[in-house]
């Protein structure tokens, strides 16, 4: 059997490292995940920083392309193999597209990913929760969820009636944010609730969650 | 055609960053003012436009956008065929990897770096230092990676200026107004893509129509 031409380096419980592979699913495409240590700190060896000269994870390698930051590699991989995806089939779906991926980015995950870490990832860090934090950012992301309400009201999707990387692209941050008792700020609102699901039960979507389980991140002894 | 109309604050790193890929199309847009000192962006007006209450936001005859890269990406797109090149016919995944870069390396250290060093004072506050050094720290890790990158690079994305070197611009004409302008001028390939970038006459237009105030007097 063929290696698959596709490589992505990382560990698949980082929610990055996973939208990378949520992606490659979506497009149905044959990949390669080579497991790398973040303990053993396998990101900052120098074959990885000649990967990424940021030293992060995701990587992905496509024949004699290297590319990193996992929505790079998203549009990447949709951009070759599944491009409606990227609302490509016009100018104006695109710019939804485009514009609803800048929101995921730097309005809902920089909030979602706070109260995650704190909720989630802290005791594993071995430090304290800071609750302070999670309250600040649990602010943020009401305000942020209703303008998805909002939008999720007037259309199946956050670019329109299809759907695309901008609804995939928060998957795998709102898989872990789900785990934490301020899942109800999204199960209080029905249409991102109905959207949330939909989601999550997308097979690729299903397959990625394997990736990430929550209840391994209590225990930092199961971790490799 | 109707000039495009620019929503937001002149002097706004986020406003500039779309002015500036206007024009390198060589667009027409006027800028329409959304003062954010009297909550204007918070106003039902201007949440129509962007519901997340920020600036900027682009009308473009029917078209109404947000999200300053997004709507960077939608100009390029749109006007493909004016003035500068900005997206290369052929998709380039260096160019994909380097606008994420900006967004998420760059930016999270330079805005808060500008908003200390530059906004601060102009609304007659002062920087905090803890904050500032933390993000001229990081800042520094980041424009070493640049560094590497531009002394085999000539641009961001290979030997064109593209999309992902106009996005930069706005925050590097800040930064280099301020007392830490060595980030960007202590290293010679940051400084010499810079310096690249302000000699552009496009980019020169957009700078000069910032109504900054005249430096303070030696």
């Amino acid at each position: 059997m063929a290696t698959p031409a596709v490589k992505v380096y990382g560990w698949a419980i980082s929610p990055f490292v996973s939208r990378a592979l949520l992606a490659l699913e979506e497009a149905g495409v044959d990949y390669e995940l080579v497991p790398m240590s973040r303990q053993a700190g396998d990101h900052h060896r120098p074959e990885h920083l000649a990967r990424n000269p940021f030293g992060k994870v995701p990587v992905l390698e496509d024949g004699d392309v290297t590319l990193f930051e996992s929505r790079a590699i998203a549009r990447h991989v949709l951009r070759k193999h599944k491009p409606e995806l990227l609302g490509t089939s016009s100018l104006e779906q695109a710019a939804m597209v485009d514009i609803w991926l800048e929101v995921e980015a730097h309005q809902l995950s920089p909030a979602a990913i706070a109260i995650v870490v704190e909720c989630i990832f802290a005791s594993f860090l071995g430090r304290e929760r800071n609750q302070a934090t999670v309250d600040e950012n649990v602010e943020k992301l009401k305000k942020v969820l209703e303008v998805y309400e909002a939008r999720l009201n007037q259309s199946r999707y956050l670019a329109g009636d299809f759907l695309s990387v901008a609804d995939l692209s928060p998957f795998t941050i709102m898989h872990y944010f789900m785990a934490t008792e301020y899942a109800t700020l999204v199960e209080a609102l029905p249409h991102v609730n109905a959207w949330w699901e939909g989601l999550a039960a997308r097979p690729a979507a299903k397959k990625v969650a394997e990736f990430m389980p929550v209840d391994a991140l209590e225990s930092p002894k199961k971790q490799e | 055609m109707a000039p495009l109309k620019l929503y937001g604050m002149p002097l706004s790193p986020n406003v500039v960053r779309v002015a500036t890929v206007l024009n390198e199309k060589g667009l027409d847009f006027e800028i329409i003012p959304v003062d954010l000192t009297t909550g204007a962006h918070k106003q039902p007006d201007f949440l129509a436009l962007n519901p997340f209450g920020q600036i900027p936001a682009l009308v473009d005859g029917d078209e109404v956008l947000y999200e300053s890269r997004a709507i960077n990406r939608y100009i390029a797109t749109k006007y493909a065929s004016s003035g500068a090149a900005l997206l290369p016919a052929t998709p380039s995944a260096k160019l994909e990897v380097w606008l994420e870069v900006e967004s998420h390396h760059f930016y999270p250290n330079a805005s808060p770096l500008v908003f200390q060093l530059v906004f601060r004072p102009l609304f007659g506050g002062s920087p905090d230092p803890v904050v500032v050094d933390k993000h001229a720290h990081e800042l520094a890790k980041v424009l070493d990676v640049y560094e590497a990158h531009l002394a085999q690079n000539k641009y961001l994305a290979g030997d064109q200026f593209t999309l992902a070197d106009a996005n930069h611009a706005s925050y590097l004409l800040y930064l280099t107004k301020t007392p830490k302008a060595g980030l960007v001028n202590d290293r010679p390939h940051v400084k010499a893509w810079w310096e690249d970038i302000a000699a552009r006459p496009a980019f020169q237009k957009t700078a000069a129509a910032l109504p900054l105030p005249p430096p303070p007097s030696a």
